[in-house]
């Protein structure tokens, strides 16, 4: 009987290569948008084996709740009105072959290469309330600024939306 | 720590069990010839469609999309602080108003730009 951990292991791993390998792919973009946000799901799912539950939730509200609504929008939003238009076949099969082979053989040998000291320190007791006296505490001054980036973020989506609005009116 | 999530889990076959097991159960005890004519026709659903069910959206709908996105970047950051709220103290809760207040300025500014408004 192998132990419990190691099944989920290789359960969820098995979930994000088969739906990255139908993210590549399946012929309609849009189950290729769907796919990823399994991929998503997934990935979530190796952080909490990773006892990095607040990185799951992140993962899961940012990655497969926002950003593949944003790409399933996108996809939704240029694509032609035949969905093979949007979808065609690329000609250079063989070069993508060859740097794709080459792009995994580096990130093999890097991986490799690593030393897995495991911790390096003892987690702490409680990773959130530490992640957020460190960020109202000794960093709020980057916290804040991180709001402002958010804020010049939405400035900027309201103010490209607003000029096509006024150009075609 | 696995077992509070085999909870999750069974919640997750359950849904799923649900999905698939009234797929099942249908593809089970339909008649089993073919239908055809009027009987594969949209019924009690409103309206015969016109045209394919795959259309373009208006671009304008990725605002929505985006203005989401940075909203639950915000509702990230506010998680670690609702976690410890009891002992960060009311210099914490300051910092917090200031960092919701300046994203609420953005939300001024989307509502103000009828960036909210729905076509």
């Amino acid at each position: 009987m192998p132990d419990s951990q190691a099944v989920f292991f290789w359960l969820l791993a098995a979930l994000v290569i088969g739906s990255a390998l139908a993210v590549v792919l399946l012929k309609n973009i849009v189950h290729s948008a769907l796919y990823l946000f399994l991929t998503f799901v997934g990935v979530a799912g190796l952080y909490i084996l990773l006892h990095a539950e607040f990185l799951a939730a992140v993962q899961l509200l940012i990655y497969a709740g926002a950003i593949a609504v944003l790409i399933v929008f996108a996809v939704m939003l240029v694509r032609r009105g035949d969905i093979r238009l949007s979808n065609l076949y690329s000609i250079h099969f063989l070069p993508a072959l060859v740097v794709s082979l080459v792009l995994f053989a580096l990130v093999a040998v890097a991986v490799g290469r690593q030393l897995w000291l495991g911790y390096l320190a003892p987690p702490p007791e409680e990773p959130l309330v530490s992640l957020a006296r460190n960020f109202l505490g000794e960093y709020v001054i980057a916290f804040e600024v991180a709001a402002i980036l958010l804020l010049s973020a939405i400035v900027g989506a309201v103010l490209i939306v607003r000029g096509r609005r006024r150009s075609a009116p | 720590m696995l077992q509070q999530y085999a909870i999750i889990g069974i919640f997750l076959l359950g849904a799923v069990g649900t999905a698939v097991g009234s797929i099942v159960v249908n593809w089970l005890v339909r008649p089993k010839p073919e239908p055809k004519g009027d009987k594969r026709a949209t019924y009690e659903c409103g309206l015969e469609t016109i045209g394919p069910t795959w259309v373009q959206f208006k671009a304008r709908y990725f605002l929505y999309a985006l203005v989401f996105l940075l909203f639950d970047v915000e509702t990230i950051f506010l998680y670690p602080w609702a976690v410890g709220f009891q002992e960060l103290g009311f210099l914490a809760f300051v910092e917090m108003m200031i960092f919701i207040g300046i994203l609420a300025l953005g939300l001024w500014y989307a509502w103000k730009e009828e960036g909210l408004k729905w076509l």
